[in-house]
């Protein structure tokens, strides 16, 4: 089992990584640390305290922490949708966080709300977005700026290499000729 | 569904919210209400299990609001769309 200790601590290094402070206020610290643990422990993968999850991977993969979601909304707004990441000047103000607005796609959100329904769903039923994890199609998406490479639904938001932005992501179309 | 219910003197005000078992803005809500003394209900929705979870997803957005926790509403037409101090202490006159 995954101690509180070691999620702050994986949580402390990736801070270091890409240049975040964790919450400043340590009762906060803590309830987040121990959202991420029992998400981790029910879920087996640490998504997001403060978003509902579906219990399956393929359809929380965008808000496993860090979430794709954290590079963004600590540009706009200084901290990620939980406040478990904060920027650094945020963290040097010692100003109190304020809610930060959702980015999250609503066809993702809605995801874990429908997945309780998916044994029982009668084949009739019109499919408004991916309700089986298999449905969610990966695609290879390649940053223009620096060449990295990601495989996932959709491209990140910035680049984890660069930090170039979104629009500068394309799809990576393989052609079997391109080996040979 | 289970709906929890705290009590408080403060209870002129019909508090409902929609909540996270692990959420710490949720956590921090719960806090404040306790400390003001609020009477309010709140139901922890990832511990809703099966059609109850798309029941409630139908019920916060026939009211208006979000899927991002917590939601807070205030007699029944005051929607609060995560841990605003200020909105909250108005809409319950704290």
């Amino acid at each position: 089992m995954t101690t509180l200790d070691e999620v702050k601590r994986r949580a402390e290094s990736d801070a270091k990584t890409y240049g975040y402070h964790l919450n400043p206020d340590p009762a906060f610290l803590k309830d987040l640390l121990e959202g991420l643990k029992s998400n981790e422990e029910r879920y087996g993968y640490p998504s997001c305290p403060c978003r509902l999850a579906s219990g399956k991977f393929e359809f929380d993969r965008d808000i496993i922490c860090p979430c794709d979601y954290r590079d963004p909304d600590a540009m706009e707004f200084g901290a990620c949708y939980c406040g478990l990441y904060v920027r650094k000047d945020v963290y040097e103000s010692k100003t109190s966080l304020s809610p930060v607005p959702e980015r999250r796609p609503m066809e993702k959100q809605a995801r874990a709300y429908s997945m309780a329904d998916v044994a029982e769903e009668k084949p009739s039923e019109p499919i408004a977005s991916a309700k089986k994890p298999s449905d969610v199609k990966l695609k290879l998406w390649y940053c223009k700026q620096c060449g990295y490479v990601v495989f996932r639904e959709d491209p990140p938001y910035i680049c984890p290499i660069c930090k170039a932005k979104r629009e500068f992501f394309a799809e990576l179309q393989m052609r079997l000729d391109m080996f040979s | 569904m289970n709906v929890v219910k705290v009590v408080g003197k403060n209870n002129k005000h019909k508090v409902f919210m929609y909540a996270l078992s692990t959420c710490a803005w949720c956590k921090m809500t719960k806090r404040f209400l306790k400390d003001n003394n609020v009477e309010f209900e709140y139901v922890d929705v990832d511990l809703v299990v099966g059609k109850d979870k798309e029941k409630v997803k139908q019920e916060i957005l026939d009211k208006g609001g979000s899927l991002s926790y917590p939601t807070i509403v205030v007699d029944d037409n005051i929607l609060i769309n995560g841990f605003r101090k200020d909105k909250i202490k108005e809409a319950l006159e704290l």
